[in-house]
């Protein structure tokens, strides 16, 4: 058993971290609260492969596992980069499920930005860069993140929870397509557990920008209005569309992927946060000494450092594991413990913590808008809750641990 | 990064599982003054079946296991339901500290005991004055011809009540700084003048003591390390002692969180069981997600000591969460199960044991605070705090 990166892993890392500190520092980040698009740093990225690091080297990528997604990941969420890489790395593992290889070509060749739309009826929220992207992958419906079983804390009268129990990625867990978008109450706030259950925002007499066509489209035809929302660094969208949807697919794996791709990110953000910190309370003096030398300043610290390497654990293992238990363990353990690194980092370093000028606020920001991402913590913990504690899954652990 | 066991790896579990399915011996239920002979009893079948301290040397009588062959063992033995290890202190804390800091005769003497099970052990550490502050010890001994005499007394002794011996830790010198002046002793606990009361915890355990020592003659000879160099020896024992916590331990709480679970399904709560209540659910799923986390942190804290050599500061880390885990996962059983959690009768009072018996886990073998303080100044490098 080696629990640790190999290796060629580290040497990814190593060289990831030092392109993305030369190449994305705050200043980049912070232009991106400004400008919709940063084509240099996406080439920069493309320059490097990542774009190929997660796809079939027969679709021309470099075929590696998750775990060297993961790390790259990692080094992108130390600097909070901006940008599509992660909504295209999601749509590519959508493409590579339904087999669309020529798009996945480009995107492994740095040629396409692309994300992932999860329509409910006519329009789907919350779209990652869908304004910066050659292409948007619409699928149809919500998929099922509770993967086999009936959850027993539904409603009864709820057909979202009458589905049959299935296979993790069976297509039965489609099981939301008819709930169209005229028939429901605009003010209905959905499940907020569910990230593609999207209806909170829906219809509000807004001011939006005005709707702009991306260049193209798996299904053409689509306006994209933008949401300005609390994370300026990746950008969110409500993607319409009123056609028929052409792709009705269980995405619940490649989300899976994107789930683990982005909790690693949120561990490097964590460690930056961490390593901000401490530097800090290394060097600020209050009382005559450096407030690191207050034990109430210190077990902050502790805490972050646990919460930060806890973090990594499940997220490594995840990436590694790919099981629907340990992404949902992971994205649970994130969610929670990047807002909580967040709010004692900021907490130690007192006033300048919450300026606009002090670089945390980017990564407060992150940590809000990545904890709702792919699913909450509480979303995770009940997609947990049915693997573990309902019945066919207890006795299958109880076999196990014979 | 490859977590499967490699081939020797499981051969040595599947080895070990095997055995453990010819020998464990069915649990214990006679009178409790014979609980001690039975614990001896499983020790020796263990060291016979050349099982007895496997992280040892070859040279020494034991296996030299590595460390993730250990935390196999450790995991097979709760696992297999086995009988505690009666002589842990010895084989995890005091044996690896007398093989890298003593003498040959000390080798020689005290080593094999403490593999058959023949001579048990405890830490003679802490004391009234001196717990997280260990080092302000004021257990004292002067030197008398060719022996120390000892006087004073020690407290949260575990395993003292039925001990053969004790690791000690002695103030010689009063005159230097606190750290300078310690001394590192064998002392054998059925000399003349040492006492032992045991402690009755709230959770109703008598599993730790106080040790009184009045004008105890220990010879020259069982000095273990140096005269006043005895700190060194116990940081040595300390880091074996919070190495060794976690890859058991994580397997016997979730055989308390299994259990648990199935509980839940038997509980009612607002009219239905209470596995199926959202806040039950969301509370079960987060006690599962920590503990895996646990078992995921100690495989990682597993690798990085196989590649040092050295225990570090990453035993911190795991002390400090593992208590705080067991405390929340306790709080959350004791919700589910409400009154019934209090009840001697309900799964033998197991409930009303694990969560008062958790309360003790946050201050038994260094504080949280003491842990977090650990990490803050030897992970983190802040400064020294006071």
């Amino acid at each position: 058993m080696d629990f640790d990166l190999s290796k060629p892993q580290k040497l990814l890392k190593q060289s990831a971290r030092e392109l993305l500190a030369r190449e994305c520092p705050p200043s980049r980040v912070r232009r991106a609260l400004e400008t919709p698009s940063d084509p240099e740093l996406w080439q920069t990225i493309a320059d490097q492969g990542w774009t190929g690091l997660s796809i079939a080297e027969e679709h021309g990528g470099l075929g590696t596992g998750l775990v060297e997604l993961a790390v790259v990941m990692e080094e992108a969420g130390r600097v909070c980069m901006p940008g599509p890489f992660l909504p295209t790395m999601w749509a590519a593992a959508v493409l590579a499920q339904v087999g669309a290889n020529e798009q996945l070509e480009k995107i492994a060749a740095g040629e396409l930005k692309a994300t992932v739309a999860i329509a409910d009826g006519e329009e789907a929220r919350f779209v990652m860069e869908a304004h910066d992207a050659d292409l948007i992958v619409m699928v149809s419906g919500r998929p099922a993140r509770r993967p086999t079983g009936v959850s027993p804390g539904g409603d009864p009268h709820d057909p979202r929870d009458s589905y049959d129990p299935g296979d993790p990625g069976d297509s039965r867990d489609w099981y939301d397509q008819g709930d169209s978008g005229d028939s429901r109450d605009p003010y209905d706030p959905g499940d907020p557990r569910d990230p593609h259950d999207s209806r909170d925002a829906a219809a509000r007499d807004v001011p939006r920008p005005a709707g702009e066509t991306p260049a193209h489209l798996i299904t053409s035809g689509a306006t994209v209005i933008r949401t300005p929302s609390m994370d300026e660094t990746r950008k969110l969208s409500t993607v319409r569309y009123d056609g028929d949807l052409a792709l009705r697919a269980d995405i619940s794996a490649a989300t899976d992927l994107a789930t683990v791709a982005l909790c690693a990110e949120m561990v490097g953000g964590m460690q930056w946060v961490l390593d901000t910190t401490v530097e800090y309370a290394k060097t600020r003096q209050q009382f005559g000494k450096p407030i690191g030398a207050f034990q109430a300043v210190q077990h902050l610290c502790a805490d972050m450092l646990l919460l930060t390497e806890s973090a990594r654990s499940a997220t490594y293992y995840a990436a590694y594991e790919r099981s629907p238990l340990a992404v949902s363990v992971a994205k649970a353990y994130c969610s929670d413990a990047y807002r909580e690194v967040c709010n004692k980092g900021i907490q130690v370093h007192g006033g300048i913590g919450f300026t606009w000028e002090h670089d945390l606020q980017l990564y407060y920001k992150r940590a809000k808008a990545s904890e709702t991402l792919f699913g909450d913590a509480t979303f995770h913990r009940e997609r947990i809750a049915t693997l573990v504690v309902d019945p066919a899954h207890v006795r299958e652990f109880a076999e196990v641990a014979q | 990064m490859d977590l499967e066991l490699t081939a020797s790896e499981r051969q040595f579990r599947d080895d070990f599982r095997a055995w453990l399915q010819a020998h464990v011996p069915p649990p214990f239920h006679g009178d409790k003054s014979q609980q001690t002979d039975y614990l001896r009893a499983w020790q020796r079948t263990l060291y016979e079946g050349g099982w007895g301290g496997i992280s040892w040397p070859k040279a020494y009588g034991g296996r030299g296991a590595t460390l993730i062959e250990q935390s196999i063992f450790q995991e097979e033995l709760a696992l297999a339901d086995a009988p505690h290890l009666l002589g842990t202190i010895g084989l995890s804390l005091v044996g690896p500290t007398i093989i890298a800091m003593g003498s040959e005769e000390q080798k020689s003497r005290y080593l094999q005991p403490i593999l058959s099970g023949d001579e048990i052990w405890c830490q003679g550490f802490s004391e009234p004055n001196a717990g997280s502050d260990l080092a302000a010890l004021g257990t004292k001994a002067h030197r008398d011809g060719d022996a120390f005499v000892v006087n004073g007394q020690k407290i949260w002794t575990s395993f003292a009540q039925i001990a053969d011996w004790c690791l000690l830790l002695v103030r010689t010198d009063s005159e230097a700084p606190k750290h300078k002046g310690i001394t590192c002793l064998l002392a054998d606990m059925r000399a003349e003048g040492v006492s032992v009361r045991p402690l009755r915890m709230m959770s109703g355990d008598s599993g730790f003591n106080e040790v009184f020592f009045s004008n105890v003659r220990i010879p020259a000879t069982q000095v273990l390390g140096k005269i006043n160099e005895g700190w060194s020896t116990a940081i040595a024992a300390l880091m074996n002692e919070r190495a060794n916590l976690g890859s058991g331990i994580q397997v016997l709480f979730r055989r308390n969180l299994n259990a648990l679970i199935a509980r839940s399904h038997k509980m009612r709560r607002n009219g239905r069981a209470a596995s199926e209540d959202p806040i039950v659910r969301q509370k079960l799923a987060q006690s599962w997600l920590e503990l895996e986390i646990l078992r995921l942190n100690t495989n990682r804290a597993l690798t990085s000591l196989s590649k040092s050599g050295v225990p570090g500061p990453e035993g911190s880390t795991q002390k400090l969460y593992w208590s705080e885990m067991n405390q929340r996962t306790q709080q959350t059983a004791q919700e589910i199960l409400g009154p019934y959690g209090q009840l001697a009768e309900l799964d033998d009072g197991m409930w009303a044991y694990s969560y008062l018996r958790a309360r003790g886990n946050t201050i038994e073998a260094g504080t949280s605070e003491i842990q977090r303080n650990i990490i803050a100044e030897r992970v983190l490098g802040l400064p020294k705090s006071y």
